[in-house]
């Protein structure tokens, strides 16, 4: 027993005791449990939206990237920015007609957009696809976290277990609602925290920023500024592009939109959520702080940055918190992909196999498959080898297929067919795949110019998605013509 | 008014194509070397405009959608 402790497994009592009060006064029907019955205001819409930013990955790898790679870190704010920039004059229109459809999912948007159960089906299995190795990412975050925050006390398979049961547990009771009251306490805990850490770590070890950054430059010079090849100012730009049209294709992203009460709580966010990317700004100085203070660690261990300096810098107690912290960013993440990957399975799988299903049966499924997916998940984390590496660097591209299918079906007059949009989508999705699976990337093809190379691959499987949309979208209008009525 | 909602432009050709120009470590901004300090000051722009687009916005007047 340490002084740790007890801080890691209040957050997880707090996590569980939240999860359920934020229950009271609900009768969870399908459009409570995934939607919250589309009533939250601001504030929940944008903790949700948040919610999704701040996970393990930020905390563990936006340090870690910073403590690794230096300046390539910067992406992860640019295009957050630039995400919620497009946010205010796409969601809107996304809410507005998933609210007069009565829509649950990410897939259901799919489906009304083009009248294609079909559609629904491959969003649904594209998305599920992405969904779950996010989630063992989390569990996998969650294990490292409480492993080194408890001094190895308690194992990461322990503390895998322990929090998927807490989450799955939350969430089939209270669903979007647990989500929302456990982000009250995990930004709160974590805006203290980190800014808390990125303030004092520079000072402590530098005698400032200032310094700090100076010290950095001599040591490493031009490493707070991007190579001139590899992770170069061409590669930051395509990448800052591509994942800022991807950003809210992620279905739990995309389905928290859903929760608001009205479009202007979500414009609203968008002026709000770049302010509160900040945060992450001083998840940077954290893993600058590490760079020279904690040198030595490579492969995926940078991502024990800001653990590794914790705990040379502060008493256990307060690495404890630290940890109870990186918990809840687990959790409520894991918490918002664990339920729309439930209800994606359940409303746009399940009930395509047996249409005649009302909603309280598929929100009794739902609700049953929660404990499933955690199941699946867990043993992914535990068991699984290099597949699921693979499929975590995907994820973000496969998702960022969608775009252009849904933002075509925004337009007034929708160029893209049914058809074209499975064949996009279908060809967008295999791209990355081959691609990812193969290990190509610019750099194989050395006739081109050098930053050409550098430009991010994904560029590649959303031109191969957009060109194959069109093509057999004007080719089935071509042979429809003119009887076919476009697809609303 | 509509012609505000173009500003929202203007953060993706600072943040896309800014990067080009002031790729640098040094010298410190705020303490923040200058690629950091330009990429922090575009976020806080980047709010600002939205504000603007917001404040504008005959959208936001009425109480529905």
């Amino acid at each position: 027993m340490n002084s740790a402790l007890p801080f890691i497994a209040a957050a997880a009592l707090l996590a569980l005791a939240l999860g359920f009060l934020a229950r009271r006064g609900k009768d969870m029907s399908l459009e409570q449990w995934t939607v919250g019955g589309r009533g939250f205001g601001a504030l929940f819409v944008f903790l949700l939206l948040a919610g999704e930013i701040y996970t393990t990955f930020t905390f563990l790898g936006g340090s870690g990237y910073a403590y690794g790679k230096g300046a390539p870190a910067y992406y992860i704010l640019a295009y957050g920015t630039l995400a919620y920039v497009l946010s205010y004059f796409m969601l809107p229109p996304i809410w507005r007609y998933a609210k007069e459809n009565r829509l649950y999912s990410q897939s259901d948007f799919f489906v009304r957009k083009y009248d294609s159960p079909a559609l629904g089906v491959l969003v649904a299995l594209v998305d599920i696809v992405a969904l779950i190795p996010y989630l063992v990412l989390q569990f996998k975050g969650l294990g490292i976290i409480v492993d080194t925050a408890s001094y190895g006390a308690i194992s990461p398979a322990l503390a895998i277990w322990i929090g998927a049961i807490v989450v799955a547990t939350y969430v089939m009771v209270s669903g979007v609602h647990g989500s929302a009251w456990t982000s009250v306490a995990k930004d709160s805990l974590i805006l203290a925290i980190v800014v808390f850490l990125g303030i004092y770590l520079p000072y402590h070890y530098y005698g400032g920023l200032g310094s700090m950054f100076a010290a950095i430059e001599q040591a490493k010079p031009g490493f707070t500024a991007l190579p001139a090849q590899g992770e170069s100012v061409w590669w930051f730009s395509s990448t800052v592009l591509l994942t800022a049209l991807g950003f809210y294709m992620w279905p739990h992203g995309f389905a928290s939109i859903y929760t608001a009460k009205n479009a202007t709580v979500i414009r609203k966010n968008a002026i709000v959520l770049p302010l509160y990317q900040l945060i992450l700004l001083f998840v940077f100085f954290v893993g600058f702080a590490a760079t020279l203070q904690i040198p030595g660690l490579t492969g995926s261990n940078i991502d024990l940055a800001l653990f590794k300096l914790s705990v040379k810098a502060f008493d256990p107690w307060f690495v404890g918190v630290i940890g109870a912290t990186g918990v809840l960013t687990a959790l409520v993440p894991g918490s918002m992909i664990l339920m729309t990957a439930a209800t994606l399975i359940a409303n746009n799988l399940y009930r395509v196999v047996n249409p005649s299903a009302d909603d309280r049966q598929i929100s009794r499924i739902a609700k049953l498959l929660v404990p499933v997916v955690a199941l699946v998940a867990v043993f992914f984390t535990l068991k699984g080898g290099e597949t699921i590496v693979a499929l975590l660097l995907m994820g973000y591209s496969f998702v960022t297929q969608l775009f252009p299918a849904l933002v075509l079906s925004l337009a007034r007059r929708n160029i893209a067919t049914r058809e074209g949009a499975a064949a996009g989508i279908i060809a967008g999705v295999a791209t990355v795949a081959a691609v990812s699976l193969t290990g190509a990337n610019f750099h194989k093809l050395p006739w081109l110019p050098v930053q050409i190379q550098d430009l991010n691959i994904g560029i590649v499987a959303l031109a191969v998605n957009v060109v194959v949309l069109m093509a057999v979208s004007l080719t089935m209008r071509a042979i429809a013509a003119p009887a076919r009525v476009p697809a609303e | 008014m509509r012609s505000i909602r173009w500003l929202a432009v203007v953060p993706f050709l600072a943040l896309l194509g800014g990067p080009f120009f002031v790729n640098r470590a040094t010298p410190l901004i705020l303490g923040l070397p200058v690629l950091l300090a330009w990429i922090v000051a575009w976020i806080l722009i980047t709010s600002l405009i939205m504000a603007v687009i917001y404040a504008t916005d005959p959208a936001n007047r009425e109480d529905g959608p």
